[in-house]
């Protein structure tokens, strides 16, 4: 009971279809840095999200200090002394980076904010963090990684006894990382409470004083970090699953004999530039790389989802030019992006049209096809990709994550395609359907189409891929076929130490 | 690490509205005997003293990404209905506060729906126009003449300026306006609820999770803009002294393009009410050249309706080159 | 029968049946008096599909743009500027050359329309400007351009041809009505033996998953509010030949609420989504025979429109899953026990 600050008991929280948290605990004292770990879909972020009042739990006790809280609010949650930092950034762009940080709790003279003592207080609190920057100069003209450390000085400032860092190393150089952690330690030594969620093992036991895991939603044990070895947490962390997936007969990387499908000469986007790969016929190729590392944006070059503004798409030897979203379709490539909500499913429309539109822009809109065909591609690939679904009329946005990723899949699919792009294909999802669609893309594969493959688990990537490039910068900086395909051999390509 | 101060969006599309002013006053005053005297910049100010309320109003709304075109209803339902009551004899005491509390419930019921149902704004407004429309109508369908003496006593009073051998004057009810614009101009800048308005139309998710009060903010700035209409339309009353049910058609389009001129963006976030009464300004203008150009009356609102155009493409390219500077930066 | 329940059409034409007879009733059977004067139809029925029939065919057009998650409220100034070329051109005012001639007035008029709404479509799609505020501007700007064309003046013209468009007969049927099924038959062929349909409810559920499914999001945008512009044209040459006429002052004034309420009634999500063309049509005859009824008691046409205004927030108010759910919380509350929730 050592002063013990936050509590959490038995905390349920189910969406539709899928059971994200289930009998969940979790405890903080003062003064320690306790990692909240586990892979995916695991239940972090849904735990995050009850105890800030973004989502409303089940059933399950919060008590801060003794006391029952039960956040509505991220608000409610800020008043009881809990403050946060979410994976993307949320601050607001067109204000001032001074007004970022204060908004909600200026200070005032008399009536009127005091933007004068606002702006040298900011000035002062950035210094902390190592930043000498134009308080005064909206948020959006710099980079992610100083809005990053804007919003932490954002929620640092708050009197808050728990300070919760969701994943904030993922957009941060090393550099940046380390004057992140000397603030965590500071805060530390001040007394505050710090739940830090993150995927990069070795950043845990570097400040981390205890360590929480999660997996698949239930609650597995809080260790000592010293006392736990991290091949155990990794085995923690897994589990029993790992056994499962490892049935993924793994598919021979070849460097040489590989006939090429598609190759991008500096292809260059908004977001991108100059971006030179090649991908083979039959192989997995994986893209590698932190968040923000150019990943899905080449991806989106690939498919023309973003326009590619100088550069050469070459398909079969032949110069093509993908402009858009169908003319990829037209050259049979098909795009399976990160976000499944805002670019994926089309939520109000049933699951037989999700699967056929893309198909039907292939074909054309006055080649409408059949309502007998629809109905016998959706039933076929329902039963193919075993889609948990009691017709082909319930709309898709009432399905679970993983099915609805394989109506995604099942989209892609109907149009035959040559290649195959799938972005994070298994975030959020829960294992079982995470291991039927990795064993889905092998197998595709082994029948002659070629996947691109994104992910942020390195684990999962090294059991999938056959070749992969891996990003930093939103720059190829390495390239890896079949048995080189390591998780620590990635792990150093990304952190930039290629000569080791 | 070196910095500078960029142009922001707003300030480009402000100084392209200032210098765009300044050129027609210019214009209009070489072409035109009598154009370039401060009775006529003046007298912009006369004329439009309810439009630059209202457009401070619609204001709050835009910047917070929501769009009200309801305003132009509340503006002659609030005429009607206060020339109704004051011929019934009701003293302005009453019925000022009375209309004026109409315009802040209508304001609430509109940003209750959005907020709270779900209601695209522009549904939910548009009907509040059709509604209230529908209710001056139903109140009196000719025009009502204004009698009272208070009215007359506000319409009528004015301060008269020297300028060598020209006078021009100011009605007292400009102040009125000035002085609504300089209370938002303040709460705007200065004040919780301002700087929220600025935060949900950057990022309304962001501002929920920084954990300011969006629900309220975001009903009140609806609450804002039709009080401001309200409030416009005794402006307006005491400028034309008759209530008439069909006036003021089309009126939302004039106080919109006024925002926008000024450098509100239509998404929200970025702009401010100085930049509105520029707008308002420049309206002014050319509504008085088509005036002296002795023309159909129609050819303001089309001019205006052409000028809203070419600042929603300024402001599209603006914003274009932002993002292509960020890409490379 | 169990789908035909379950057809979007199937409740707006229930209600439709229902205020007939409820209207049929209270006159006590005056309104479905049809009688046969020298070939042609008169009476209560028959005056509600040519009346009706003006709404009928702008409600098709706007049920498209409403299904992208869109609107188009300029068409009552679009149906001005129709009016007003059209007449214009009859008159010999302007293009006095073509002497005239009725069928190439309605051509260049039409085209008209489809011009404005591809100006629309223009903002919309590729300046990505809000529809509201888009079409807001023609709206306001529109009327004024037809005031110019007509010179601030209402054109009265002289031509049996131009009449026929509204007061004509075929079969005994008035015109107006076989114009409005031409127009929902194309519309019906449009959206349901191509693909364009569904693409257009895609689009409206969530314009970026259409895109990565190939849909051209901009060039169906375009279309819609091509069409949009093409039968509010439609809709001003009928009423501008009803009144023998174009008023650029009240023609159209204040229809894009009809419209919206007759998409609303039929059934179609004003967020976007599912629509369903003739359910709109059904939900434009049921507004049409409302206001026929107030109309024949004698209640003043202003109340009309605060009624219609307060049904268009009750239907949207239903549409609303939040308020729904308030709803339903409270009935719970009060009867101290659960519903069974919707499947």
């Amino acid at each position: 009971m050592e002063n013990t600050i936050l509590r959490m008991e038995h905390i349920y929280k189910e969406y539709p279809g899928v059971k994200a948290l289930n009998d969940v605990a979790f405890s903080l004292r003062a003064g320690e840095i306790h990692a909240l770990l586990g892979e995916n879909g695991a239940g972090k972020s849904t735990l995050i999200k009850v105890l800030t009042g973004v989502e409303s739990k089940n059933a399950g006790t919060i008590e801060m200090d003794g006391k029952e809280i039960s956040p509505k609010r991220p608000v409610d949650a800020q008043n009881a002394g809990i403050s946060t930092v979410y994976q993307e950034v949320n601050l607001c762009p067109d204000l001032s980076v001074a007004e970022n940080v204060f908004i909600g709790r200026e200070l005032r003279k008399g009536m009127r904010i005091d933007w004068k003592r606002i702006h040298e207080k900011t000035r002062e609190l950035l210094k902390d963090f190592g930043l000498s920057i134009n308080v005064e100069e909206r948020l959006d003209n710099y980079s992610v990684a100083v809005q990053q450390m804007i919003a932490i000085a954002r929620a640092v400032d708050v009197k808050a006894k728990v300070l919760i860092l969701d994943e904030p190393t993922s957009s941060l150089s090393a550099q940046e990382v380390k004057r992140l952690f000397d603030i965590m330690r500071m805060l530390r030594e001040r007394g505050m409470g710090i739940i830090f969620v993150t995927h990069f093992l070795d950043q845990v036991y570097e400040v981390s004083d205890r360590i929480t895991v999660l997996r698949n939603g239930t609650y597995i044990g809080t260790y000592d970090a010293d006392k736990l070895p991290m091949i155990e947490l990794v085995g923690k962390m897994i589990g029993k699953d790992y056994e499962s997936l490892e049935a993924i007969p793994k598919l021979s990387g070849d460097r040489e004999n590989v006939e090429e499908l598609l190759r991008i000469e500096n292809g260059t986007t908004g977001a991108i530039t100059d971006i030179s790969l090649s991908i083979g016929r039959g192989e997995v190729t994986g893209f590698s790389g932190l968040l923000g590392s150019g990943r899905s944006e080449t991806a989106r070059l690939i498919f023309g989802a973003d326009r590619m503004t100088s550069g050469r798409t070459v398909m079969e030897g032949k110069e093509e030019s993908i402009r858009n979203p169908l003319d990829a379709i037209l050259h049979d490539i098909a795009f399976c992006p990160e976000d499944r909500k805002k670019e994926g499913i089309v939520g109000d429309l049933t699951i037989r049209e999700n699967i056929v539109i893309a198909l039907q822009s292939k074909r054309g809109v006055l080649h409408k096809i059949s309502r007998k065909e629809a109905d016998e591609i959706a039933e076929r690939l329902i039963k193919e990709l075993a889609i948990k679904t009691p017709s082909a009329d319930q709309k898709i946005k009432n399905l679970s994550g993983g099915n609805q990723q394989k109506v995604l899949l099942a989209r892609w699919l109907a149009t035959d395609p040559k290649l195959l792009i799938l972005d994070e294909p298994t975030r959020g999802i829960d294992v079982g359907a995470k291991a039927e669609i990795q064993k889905i893309v092998v197998e595709l594969a082994k029948k002659g189409m070629s996947c691109v493959f994104i992910s942020s688990e390195l684990e999962e990537m090294e059991r999938c891929c056959s070749k992969m490039f891996v990003l930093r910068n939103k720059k190829i900086v390495g390239e890896l076929y079949g048995e080189e395909i390591s998780q620590s051999a990635i792990m150093r390509l990304i952190a930039g130490e290629e000569n080791v | 690490m070196k910095t500078r101060k960029s142009l922001k969006i707003e300030n480009i599309s402000l100084i392209i509205a200032c210098i765009l002013f300044v050129c027609m006053f210019i214009a209009g005053s070489a072409v035109y005997d009598h154009f370039g005297s401060a009775a006529t910049f003046l007298n912009l100010f006369n004329d439009n003293a309810y439009l630059i309320v209202v457009a401070v109003g619609i204001t709050f709304v835009l910047l917070t990404g929501g769009i009200d075109i309801s305003v132009s209803s509340v503006v002659a339902f609030t005429c009607v209905f206060s020339a109704y009551l004051l011929e019934k004899g009701w003293s302005a005491v009453i019925v000022i506060p009375l209309v004026l509390a109409v315009g802040l419930f209508n304001g609430f019921l509109i940003g209750y729906c959005v907020q709270e149902y779900r209601i695209q704004p522009f549904i939910i407004t548009l009907a509040s126009q059709f509604l209230l429309r529908g209710m001056c109508a139903v109140v009196s369908t000719i025009s009502i003449p204004i009698d009272n003496a208070f009215y007359k006593e506000a319409a009528l009073n004015k301060i008269s300026f020297k300028f060598g051998r020209t006078n021009a004057k100011l009605y007292i009810y400009v102040f009125l306006a000035l002085c609504i614009v300089f209370l938002a101009y303040y709460i705007l800048k200065y004040t919780r609820f301002g700087r929220t308005v600025y935060a949900i139309g950057s990022n309304e998710l962001s501002a929920g999770y920084m954990g300011l009060n969006v629900k309220w903010v975001k009903i009140g700035v609806y609450m804002i803009s039709s009080f401001c209409a309200a409030l416009g339309g005794i402006i307006f009353s005491f400028y034309t002294l008759a209530g008439y049910s069909l006036q003021n058609m089309g009126m939302e389009l004039d106080a919109i393009s006024s925002a926008v001129i000024g450098g509100t963006l239509l998404t929200g976030g970025v702009g401010n009410v100085l930049g509105s009464v520029v707008g308002v300004l420049i309206q002014g203008v050319i509504q008085t050249i088509v005036t002296y150009q002795n023309l159909n009356a129609w050819w303001t609102r089309v001019t205006i309706a052409a000028l809203l155009c070419l600042f929603i493409i300024l402001q599209r390219f603006i914003s274009i080159r932002a993002d292509k500077q960020k890409g490379k930066g | 029968m169990k789908k035909l329940t379950q057809k979007m059409e199937f409740k707006p034409f229930c209600v439709l049946v229902a205020i007939i007879l409820i209207c049929g009733v209270i006159s006590g059977g005056d309104f479905f008096k049809i009688t046969i004067v020298e070939g042609h139809f008169y009476g209560r029925l028959i005056d509600i599909l040519r009346n009706g029939s003006r709404y009928a065919i702008l409600a098709a057009g706007m049920t498209m743009a409403l299904g992208t998650g869109g609107t188009d409220i300029s068409v009552g100034s679009v149906m001005a500027i129709a009016g007003a070329i059209a007449c214009s051109i009859v008159d010999g005012r302007i293009l006095g050359g073509l002497n005239g001639n009725v069928f190439v007035a309605v051509l260049i008029a039409l085209l008209a329309g489809a011009l404005c709404g591809a100006w629309n479509g223009f903002m919309i799609a590729k300046l990505k400007v809000q529809p509201m505020v888009a079409t807001m501007i023609l709206l306001t700007a529109g009327r004024g351009i037809a005031q110019l064309i007509a010179d601030g003046k209402i054109v009265t013209i002289t031509s049996e041809a131009y009449y026929n468009i509204s007061g004509g007969y075929i079969l005994g049927l008035p015109v107006p009505m076989f114009i409005a099924v031409g127009v929902v038959i194309l519309f019906l062929l449009l959206t349901r033996s191509t693909a364009f349909g569904i693409q257009v409810e895609a689009i409206g559920v969530n314009p970026g998953s259409s895109r990565l499914a190939g849909i051209k999001v901009e060039r169906n945008l375009w279309i819609i509010y091509i069409l949009c512009g093409i039968t509010a044209a439609l809709a001003g040459l009928i009423e501008s030949a009803g009144i023998k006429g174009a008023d650029c002052n009240n023609c159209g004034l204040m229809i894009e609420m009809d419209g919206i309420l007759a998409v609303a009634i039929g059934g179609t999500s004003l967020a976007g989504g599912r629509f369903s063309i003739i359910s709109s049509v059904i939900g434009a005859l049921i507004v049409q025979t409302i206001s026929t009824t107030i109309y024949a008691f004698g209640v003043a046409p202003e109340l009309t429109r605060v009624a219609k205004a307060v049904i268009v927030i009750v239907v949207c108010l239903i549409q609303s899953q939040a308020f729904l759910t308030q709803v339903k919380k409270i009935r719970i509350g009060k009867a101290g026990k659960k519903e069974a929730p919707a499947v």
